[in-house]
């Protein structure tokens, strides 16, 4: 059993409420953090390892002491609990169970970045959510956690809630900031970066959910107990969200060492996969990691086992890897069609797409039609290739990552299970009553079909 | 004592400009000119905030100053990259950029109507510039294109939203030139689209810029739609004394004989409007709807008009030739002569140069070949 950071009280009753959470020791890291000196907190951070836990994996103290100060200007810490990757649902239960974790985590963010107003931008539709953290604010400010001069250090500090409006788009930082201003979410074309020129022109910090969250456990037992757990550049605990073809969808706080097999097949984790059935693929870290089959999954490239952390998911580059992304672990049994299941995430990248910037606009939706003419079995074996193409083009130029993000699942397709995307083609009455299945995907030898 | 503003020097295609600090990778490139200056379909000098969405201007950033000379890794956009010292740019010498413009030209044109024959635009538009320049032949979409119902903005422009490539320039005219903003853009993704709420009329002075910076036929102007061709009209500046407080009097008439079917601000060779006094040369619409004789102008002369432009082929005094660069960006060689079509043409004299013809060769000047 490994440790447990965020969720290690997550199975005592009343947690979410105040009382409890402060009798269990909550807040503890606020009371030390006020004595320490904001700097020594960025660099207590720094020191921990810790990564964004939103997608992108970026150190979070290296972002954070990225920030600029200029004199007399106000800064801003933004929560970003626009959850909506597809498949990831981890800070809708962190904010819904241990709502306390996140204010406490915002509290001492905010002390070590030196907001004295911070936001919490959440997906609109957690609407009931949005009840639960405003109590847990309100609670938090009754017993002198937030508003003025907090526990007498001189520190000011207010928490608002703001409620987005159903868009994927603003979970992307300068997009999140946009809308946060009242405005049409439009990511933003950087630089300048949020650091330097955020909310109201203002230095901010964007950082997810989970990651302000970690940053309770890492002052209350120090940088270096908190990077000891983990592996590597894999520090800490990762909160994954498993679902799909598993006997136990559900959230799993993991320290990053055990293996991508043990996490699927072991009881404590995902317990297997339901009826017998053989692993087919898996899209370890959210909707916009590339997929990957089983026999690349659970090995790498250089017949490793791969494990459940930064380094190993992506181990192997888009080749033969993937990513560790947000923790949205999406795993497709044998009954799976890769073609279905890759149509329906261009279907929403075409949705969710600001219209912005023309390739993603244009590209988004083009893919999308295309996979539905071959899932529809009309597809031409010359589409695969225009597929390929139209992929390539949206990559890496784009204003924002979304365009990254609906090219990336597209390409890990074609790339991995080119051979069902042609049967597809060259069995278009077939491909309508049965599915490719397994076929050779979790063979140990396998070699990539490069486009 | 006021600050000395520092000059980068910077690379583009081979070609070495030094420029002020703060200086975008296009505007570097287009004070080079010619085909070294990447395409802009959004980006506006003169609105602040626009450019970045398009794409088509993407450069390559082969290394990124003197200091810190690492490449950058994924392509930019020229226009909201400012130049850092020793930059190396590559715009018309990099495989990747000719790739991915073709890729965004490609993507623009995916649901535009290809209407040209019955657009208004057509001569001017800068997306048939664009598709001509940097995309592909054919098209590889065979899904319905995305329509729009006409709509019109007030009694003197209509959106043909079908044709709109979303450049947002029109709305940040309506926030920037206009006092009451009632225009920006609705729903997201591929059915973005450019409105007014619950379709209220563009009721201001100078909302009619919106037309002058449309890229493509998406804005036309209603007070000339269908009335001509721009390339059978004559254009020429003008001026007169406006006394709408911003509108600088100064513009383009597009006459035929007497008549003046249209009235736009002056435009630079970049298609955008000129500035006059360091001002951009906005115009108010009275002056541009209301003011259609030739007597309620004063005259200057003949616009000067690109070669190149198609409507350079209804006057033949005061052309412009665009810069040749291709001799610098290709080190000083020059591109290899196939064959010098007057020589082996039968129809041609080959001492007659055709540029020296005063108009469009006409066979007269080909008597001796007549049969």
């Amino acid at each position: 059993m490994s440790r447990k950071l965020l969720l290690e009280k997550e199975h005592i009753a009343g947690i979410r409420g105040y009382e409890v959470y402060r009798r269990e020791g909550g807040y503890r890291s606020v009371e030390k953090a006020l004595k320490m000196a904001p700097a020594d907190i960025v660099e207590e951070v720094k020191r921990s390892g810790l990564r964004g836990r939103g997608g992108a994996g970026f150190p979070t103290g290296m972002k954070w002491s990225f920030l600029a100060k200029p004199e007399g200007v106000a800064r801003y810490l933004v929560c970003n609990a626009d959850e909506s990757e597809p498949g990831t649902f981890k800070d809708r239960y962190l904010m819904e169970f241990i709502p306390h974790l996140l204010i406490e985590g915002m509290i001492v963010s905010s002390f070590a970045l030196g907001s004295n107003v911070s936001y919490i931008y959440i997906r609109g539709e957690y609407a009931w959510i949005t009840d639960i953290l405003e109590n847990a604010i309100e609670e938090a400010k009754q017993n002198g956690w937030l508003g003025k001069n907090i526990l007498g250090t001189g520190f000011d500090c207010e928490i608002y809630l703001q409620r987005g409006a159903g868009a994927y788009i603003c979970g992307e930082e300068t997009a999140l900031i946009e809308s946060l201003e009242g405005k049409r979410g439009n990511p933003r074309i950087k630089p300048p970066f949020p650091a330097v020129k955020g909310l109201w022109d203002c230095p901010t910090v964007v950082n997810n959910v989970e990651t302000l969250a970690a940053i309770v456990p890492i002052i209350n037992e120090g940088a270096e107990a908190y990077a000891k757990i983990g592996v590597g550049k894999s520090t800490g605990t990762k909160l994954m969200s498993a679902c799909g073809n598993i006997n136990k969808p559900g959230i799993y706080e993991i320290d990053m060492t055990i293996s991508v097999e043990e996490f699927i097949y072991s009881d404590e984790y995902c317990g297997g996969i339901p009826n017998g059935k053989k692993l087919k693929a898996c899209i370890p870290g959210g909707s916009s990691v590339p997929i990957l089959p089983a026999n690349l999954l659970l090995t790498t490239a250089k017949g490793d086992k791969r494990l459940m952390n930064y380094e190993s998911l992506a181990d192997g580059g888009f080749a033969t890897g993937s990513m560790m992304g947000s923790g949205g672990f999406i795993v497709l049994d044998e009954d799976q069609c890769i073609v279905r299941n890759t149509m329906t995430l261009a279907r929403f990248y075409h949705h969710e797409s600001c219209g912005q910037c023309s390739p993603c606009r244009e590209g988004t939706g083009w893919m999308e039609r295309i996979l539905k003419k071959i899932d529809n079995g009309r597809g031409e074996m010359k589409d695969i290739d225009l597929l390929w193409d139209i992929q390539r083009k949206i990559e890496g130029n784009t204003i924002c990552p979304l365009g990254d993000a609906a090219a990336w699942p597209v390409a890990a397709a074609i790339r991995h299970f080119r051979d069902e995307f042609e049967w597809h083609v060259l069995n278009p009455d077939e491909c309508l009553k049965r599915n490719y299945g397994l076929a050779h995907y979790a063979d140990p030898v396998h070699v990539p079909v490069m486009a | 004592m006021a600050d000395e503003i520092k000059t980068f020097k910077v690379t583009i295609d081979n070609i070495t400009i030094d420029v002020p600090a703060g200086t975008t990778v296009l505007n570097a490139a287009r004070k080079i000119g010619g085909d070294v200056a990447p395409p802009a379909m959004c980006y506006y000098s003169k609105l602040q905030g626009s450019g970045g969405k398009c794409r088509t201007c993407l450069v390559e950033i082969a290394a990124g100053s003197t200091v810190d000379p690492r490449p950058m890794p994924k392509l930019v956009a020229s226009c909201r990259t400012t130049v850092m010292d020793g930059m190396i740019v590559k715009n018309i010498t990099s495989e990747k950029v000719k790739d991915a413009r073709a890729g965004v030209v490609e993507f623009l044109l995916l649901n535009h109507p290809l209407d040209c024959p019955i657009c208004d635009q057509a001569g001017e538009c800068h997306l048939q510039d664009l598709g001509y320049d940097h995309g592909k032949e054919g098209t590889r979409y065979e899904f319905p294109r995305r329509t729009f119902e006409k709509e019109n903005f007030g009694p003197y422009i209509q959106l043909h939203m079908t044709r709109c490539i979303l450049c947002y320039r029109c709305t940040y005219v309506a926030d920037q030139l206009t006092d009451k903003r009632v225009h920006g853009i609705l729903d997201r993704g591929e059915h973005a689209e450019i409105s007014t709420y619950i379709s209220r009329a563009v009721d201001n002075d100078f909302s009619g810029n919106m037309i002058d910076v449309c890229p493509v036929g998406a804005l036309t102007d209603r007070t000339f739609r269908f009335k001509n061709r721009v390339w059978f009209t004559k254009p020429v500046d003008a001026h007169r004394d406006c006394e709408t407080p911003g509108c600088c009097g100064k513009t383009t008439l597009w006459l035929r004989g007497e008549e003046v079917f249209r009235v736009t601000a002056r435009k630079d060779e970049w298609g955008e409007v000129q500035s006059f006094d360091g001002k951009p040369g906005w115009i108010c619409n009275t002056c541009r709807f209301d003011k259609k004789k030739t007597t309620d102008w004063i005259i200057e002369g003949v616009t000067k008009i690109n070669r190149h432009s198609v409507i350079s082929q209804g006057k033949y005094d005061n052309l412009v030739i665009p810069k040749e660069t291709i001799k610098e960006v290709m080190n000083g060689r020059s591109p290899h002569l196939l064959m010098n079509i007057h020589d082996e043409s039968e129809v041609n004299e080959p001492d007659i140069h055709l540029s020296k013809i005063n108009g469009p060769a006409h066979s007269d000047n080909f008597n001796n070949h007549q049969p």
